[in-house]
């Protein structure tokens, strides 16, 4: 067997048998099940109170306006004064008082509306309040101008813009929303992997040097081979524990919904819809969905997804490996952490906004070829269509990236063993070099 | 071949730092080699280009005539002095990786492992953690993990540091028979007593420079003083003892006796050790009469004062 994968296989071993490494692969999944599962339960808990809200409606015009529902009922209060309301309402506990005064002029009306409550009231109750007395007073000051209320929600035309590019490839706007989200999901995975495991990598690379091995062991292997040893052992343990993540997740959050009803993943769907509230019939928009994800380049997506994102991991886990390379001790390493979150920070930002914006600007364009950047921007722009040239020299030039910087790790390391003792700095690094 | 390692005019700078300067060292196959030096004086960089952990800027090394190549790593065992194994790792498995590193099959490995661990009498550390040992039990390992790959080359950079009088002895012998079976051995140390009693051949490293070298015997000729301990019985004490120091450079010695006698050292500028003899022999009864041999200390001490 050759250096390489005997290195390889102790790193991966040693890591994947550490105790801490295989409590924390399994506890990770049920503390976070447990987590959402609790917010889920709690949340839940708190939408099942039904808050009862007293309505003085002077103005006469919102009679059969509020309409209860789960979570609010109304009270229709009539005849009364305005503080025998408010006695009342707080007599029986009630969670407000809306007042709406007697008033025919609209404008007036809706900047006189108030709501009497014992705490500030929660914002999605004022939020459906509000959305009941705006659209009862935008219909009435239609009216006032002499429209027709429901006809004009009949006359709104629904506008979507058919892409097409000259090849003849139709896309629609939610085809590129499609694109942004592949982009924006691969960058997230890229980064959360980084920042897991980078630390991890860096680690490895001190164990030699504390426990004073270091000398030993390079004594029989090349400094490079040691590291890439280091870098792809750590990094299979990952992916290990990062599978075991989410099988256990899969699993977990499945008997969770099963058991106890709560269902995690319909609580953010929930959210999800209320965020791309798009409206329209949801069956037509999944249905849609898969037509324009099927014209996707999916072959050229994956296949370049792999690469990147193995290239780009590889290229980050080889600058912390350069940091452990420079230090003694994990207490040194603050210093060279901030230099190495910055492109990949960089990286997001041009992604999140640049590519958006114009996916194939001069930007875009520049950030897809710089190693730092170029698994997060490349992969944001394949989906809108980059020659198979540029993907592939942009692959390549983030793999000679990778080689080099081990290469630059491995010099260090090998100039770190002879300075024993010696506080690695900037310069001291750059004299290093020289050697 | 009688060199198994030759060493032509190695010189290494770090930075503005000049650690080996022009060093030619010839390690006689067979020989225990003494690498000598004080603290900095470039001994470790030496061994570490040995070990191609560092490049010497000029100069080359030959292994067994050969340019030193990465496949020599096979041929070399080395214990340094900042040594250490992995914690975390069971003592079998940890040996067995550092074993495999140096080019040993897991077989092979196993079986030889079996054997040295039974020898130390540590077969039943094999599913231990480094941990759970002390540092001399973790040392023994260190030790068969060096020698494990049969190298034809051993270095050992301080390897009794950390050892009791008794596993020191035990690793003393170990390395003698080592040397018997064929390898050659090179020996960094500050103690001198190891060094006589082991080294055949001993290089000095002072400053950078090699300011010695060759086998132990000739240099301790070549450093011999013609200086004598002698014990005389005499009447007249007071006397004879004002004469020898008119005549002789002398200097008071004691050793051990069952006489009352004077005990003198008495280094001779000139003339003969019959000549003395003869004198003494007039003024008393001679009951003591030793050339004094330089140690290996003396020799370190002189030669270090002398540049």
């Amino acid at each position: 067997m050759n250096h390489l994968s005997l290195i390889i296989k102790r790193e991966y071993l040693t890591k994947v048998k550490n105790k801490a490494f295989i409590i924390m692969t399994f506890l990770s999944p049920l503390i976070m099940v447990a987590l959402i599962s609790l917010v889920a339960y709690l949340s839940q808990l708190n939408n099942d109170k039904v808050r009862t809200i007293s309505v003085l409606d002077e103005s006469g015009l919102f009679l059969n306006q509020f309409e209860d529902n789960e979570d609010l009922k109304f009270e229709m209060l009539t005849n009364t004064s305005l503080e025998e309301a408010k006695d009342n309402t707080k007599e029986n506990e009630l969670y407000g008082l809306l007042h709406i005064p007697n008033s025919q002029n609209i404008d007036e009306l809706a900047k006189s509306i108030t709501f009497f409550s014992e705490d500030s009231p929660s914002l999605v109750v004022m939020s459906d309040i509000e959305r009941v007395v705006r659209k009862k007073a935008n219909s009435l000051k239609l009216k006032e101008n002499g429209f027709d209320a429901e006809q004009i929600e009949g006359l709104r035309v629904n506008v979507q813009t058919q892409l097409e590019t000259f090849d003849g490839q139709e896309t629609s706007e939610l085809g590129s929303v499609l694109k942004l989200i592949f982009g924006g999901v691969s960058g997230y995975l890229l980064f959360m992997f980084i920042i897991i495991y980078g630390n991890m990598i860096m680690r490895s690379v001190i164990e030699e040097k504390t426990s004073r091995i270091i000398e030993v062991i390079i004594s029989s292997v090349k400094p490079i081979k040691l590291l890439l040893g280091k870098i792809i052992g750590t990094s299979l343990a990952g992916v290990t524990q990062f599978a075991v993540w989410v099988i256990l997740l899969g699993v977990l959050s499945t008997v969770v919904t099963l058991m106890f009803g709560i269902d995690p993943a319909a609580m953010q769907a929930d959210q999800m819809q209320a965020m791309t509230d798009v409206g329209g019939d949801v069956d037509a928009k999944m249905v849609e969905a898969m037509v324009e994800l099927n014209k996707l380049p999916l072959a050229n997506l994956v296949i370049m997804f792999l690469l990147f994102f193995v290239g780009g991991y590889l290229l980050y886990a080889s600058l912390y490996a350069a940091i452990g390379a420079a230090v003694d001790s994990e207490t040194d390493t603050q210093q060279f952490m901030l230099p190495i979150l910055l492109p990949l920070i960089l990286a997001v930002y041009v992604g999140a906004f640049t590519v958006i914006e114009d996916p194939h600007g001069t930007v875009s364009q520049v950030f897809s070829y710089i190693p730092f950047t170029s698994p997060v921007v490349m992969l944001m722009r394949i989906p809108f269509g980059v020659p198979i040239w540029q993907q592939i020299l942009s692959v390549v030039i983030l793999f000679a990236t990778f080689m080099g910087t081990v290469w630059f790790a491995a010099k260090i390391y090998r100039v770190g063993i002879l300075m024993y003792g010696k506080k690695a700095s900037y310069k001291e690094i750059i004299r290093w070099l020289k050697y | 071949m009688d060199n198994l390692l030759v060493a032509n005019q190695v010189s290494k700078s770090y930075g503005g730092y000049r650690a080996l300067n022009d060093v030619s060292i010839e390690v006689p196959k067979g020989s225990i080699f003494g690498l000598l030096g004080p603290n900095g004086a470039g001994k470790t960089t030496f061994i570490r280009i040995i070990n191609q952990i560092t490049m010497p800027d000029t100069g080359s090394v030959l292994l067994d005539g050969e340019p030193l190549q990465p496949h020599h790593i096979q041929h070399i065992g080395y214990l340094p002095e900042e040594r250490g194994l992995y914690k975390s790792m069971k003592v079998g498995e940890q040996a067995l990786y550092l074993a495999q590193l140096k080019g040993l099959s897991k077989s092979e490995a196993k079986k030889r492992l079996k054997h040295w661990f039974e020898r130390l009498e540590i077969g039943d550390w094999w599913n231990k953690k480094i941990q759970e040992l002390s540092k001399g039990m973790a040392q023994k390992i260190q030790f068969v993990v060096t020698v494990l790959h049969e190298p034809k080359l051993l270095i050992f950079d301080e390897p009794f540091s950390g050892f009791d009088p008794i596993n020191a002895n035990l690793i003393k012998d170990e390395i003698l028979k080592l040397r018997d079976d064929g390898a050659t051995v090179i020996f960094s140390t500050h103690r001198m007593e190891s060094v006589e009693e082991m080294c055949d051949h001993i290089a000095l490293i002072h400053k950078s420079n090699k300011i010695l070298d060759g086998k132990l015997i000739d240099i301790k000729r070549e450093f011999r003083s013609n200086t004598f301990e002698v014990g005389l019985v005499t009447e007249d004490k007071e006397t004879v003892s004002k004469e020898l120091k008119d005549r002789f450079d002398v200097t008071p010695a004691t050793f051990k006796t069952i006489n009352d006698e004077l005990q003198y050292t008495i280094k001779l500028s000139n003339g003969h050790a019959n000549e003395l003899l003869g004198y003494l022999a007039e003024k008393g009864r001679v009951t003591h009469f030793v050339e004094v041999i330089p140690t290996a200390n003396d020799i370190f001490i002189q030669a270090v004062q002398n540049h």
